[in-house]
């Protein structure tokens, strides 16, 4: 099914038909990811705020050991596949901001690297049935000195409060925490306004601008 | 998540894409860089190469091109370079990423918030 979607979209890229071309002065790409544990609502809230229709891809990692022949696609070398999906916003003539859903499972520490760097920040969602799911996302982060914040996707009705939730997660106080309906568009704006006035307060109070390791 | 149709084709389809070659590149694009195509395919070309040159008469992102072509970004990104170095192709590369890992500053990061607050 998959591949017969992206035939289709591949035909309609060509014909220029595109769901909704980049203008021709967009220049710069920010990146945002958004992790989590399995299906905690990445994808749902890519979808509600994205300008086109999420899109999935994959990458690859060479699993043999270290030296030079690894870095190249050699017959027979076993290569690990994650696919991640995402989507876009255009934010002015020049910005465009791209959403990334990435898996939260520790075995695509690759993706992870890979996306990190040069993020902007990132939306870490949880359900509060699960909080063990964030773990590893959160001390990823931590480690690349990715900014963050928390989202909650409420699933069902929330039974603790969103303080209890930083004592369980073991959250710094300066983290925002923020609820959420991954679905609902005005919710999942919220969020990244969330995240990019956070960004904005880091950045004018000095210290805390490193975005990645 | 460990599925797809490049699995089913196996490492062969990459082999043959990327001519085995080297992904030491690979670092020359990020995941967000915008490629726009300098001139028309020709007569001969790979097809992925003349797939990429049609997607990017507007700009277009390296990760929407994989997703397109159906191709991991590694891959993508390989075929990219080739582009590249013929002039086929420009690519405009995110800020943030040439600032070596900080924040973008705090003008750039008030645009994002007041855009994404007037979505
Ligand atoms: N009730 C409710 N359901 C939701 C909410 N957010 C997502 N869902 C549903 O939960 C399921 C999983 O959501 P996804 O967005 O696919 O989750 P994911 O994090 O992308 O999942 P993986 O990529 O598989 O890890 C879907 O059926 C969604 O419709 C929510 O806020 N409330
Ligand atoms: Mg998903």
């Amino acid at each position: 099914m998959h591949s017969r979607i992206s035939e289709r979209t591949v035909s309609t890229v060509l014909h220029g038909t595109e769901q909704s071309p980049l203008r021709e002065s967009a220049s710069n790409g920010l990146k945002i990811a958004i992790v989590g544990g399995f299906g905690v609502g990445k994808t749902t809230m890519v979808k509600s705020v994205s300008e086109i229709r999420p899109l999935s891809t994959e990458e690859t990692m060479t699993q043999a050991g270290v030296g030079i022949d690894d870095s190249s696609f050699v017959r027979n070398k076993t290569t690990t596949t994650v696919a991640f999906d995402f989507g876009r916003i255009s934010l002015d003539e020049q910005m465009v901001l791209y959403l990334f859903g990435a898996p939260g499972q520790e075995r695509f520490w690759f993706l992870w690297d890979r996306l990190f760097s040069g993020t902007l920040g990132a939306v870490v969602l949880v359900d509060t049935n699960r909080l063990s799911d964030s773990w590893y996302a959160l001390d990823r982060l931590e480690h690349h000195g990715t900014p963050f914040i928390v989202a909650r996707n409420n699933f069902t009705e929330p039974r603790h409060t969103l303080e209890e939730v930083r004592e369980s997660l073991d959250l710094p106080p300066d983290v925002p925490m923020i609820d959420c309906d991954a679905r609902k568009r005005d919710s999942s704006k919220a969020v990244l306004v969330a995240l990019a006035r956070y960004l904005y307060s880091l950045s004018t109070n000095g210290a805390a601008g490193e975005s990645t390791a | 998540m460990i599925r797809g149709p490049l699995d089913k084709e196996g490492p062969d389809r990459l082999y043959t894409v990327t001519g085995g070659r080297s992904r030491a590149d690979e670092s020359r694009f990020d995941m967000v860089t915008l490629i726009v195509s300098e001139s028309d395919p020709t007569p001969g070309m790979q097809s992925e190469h003349v797939k990429i040159l049609r997607m990017c008469r507007r700009p277009l992102s390296v990760v929407e091109i994989s997703s397109y072509l159906e191709l991991p970004v590694s891959v993508v990104k390989i075929l990219l370079c080739d582009l590249l170095d013929t002039g086929r192709i420009t690519a405009r590369h995110p800020q943030v990423a040439r600032l070596g890992g900080r924040l973008p500053g705090p003008e750039t990061l008030k645009k994002v918030l007041v855009a994404l607050q007037n979505l």
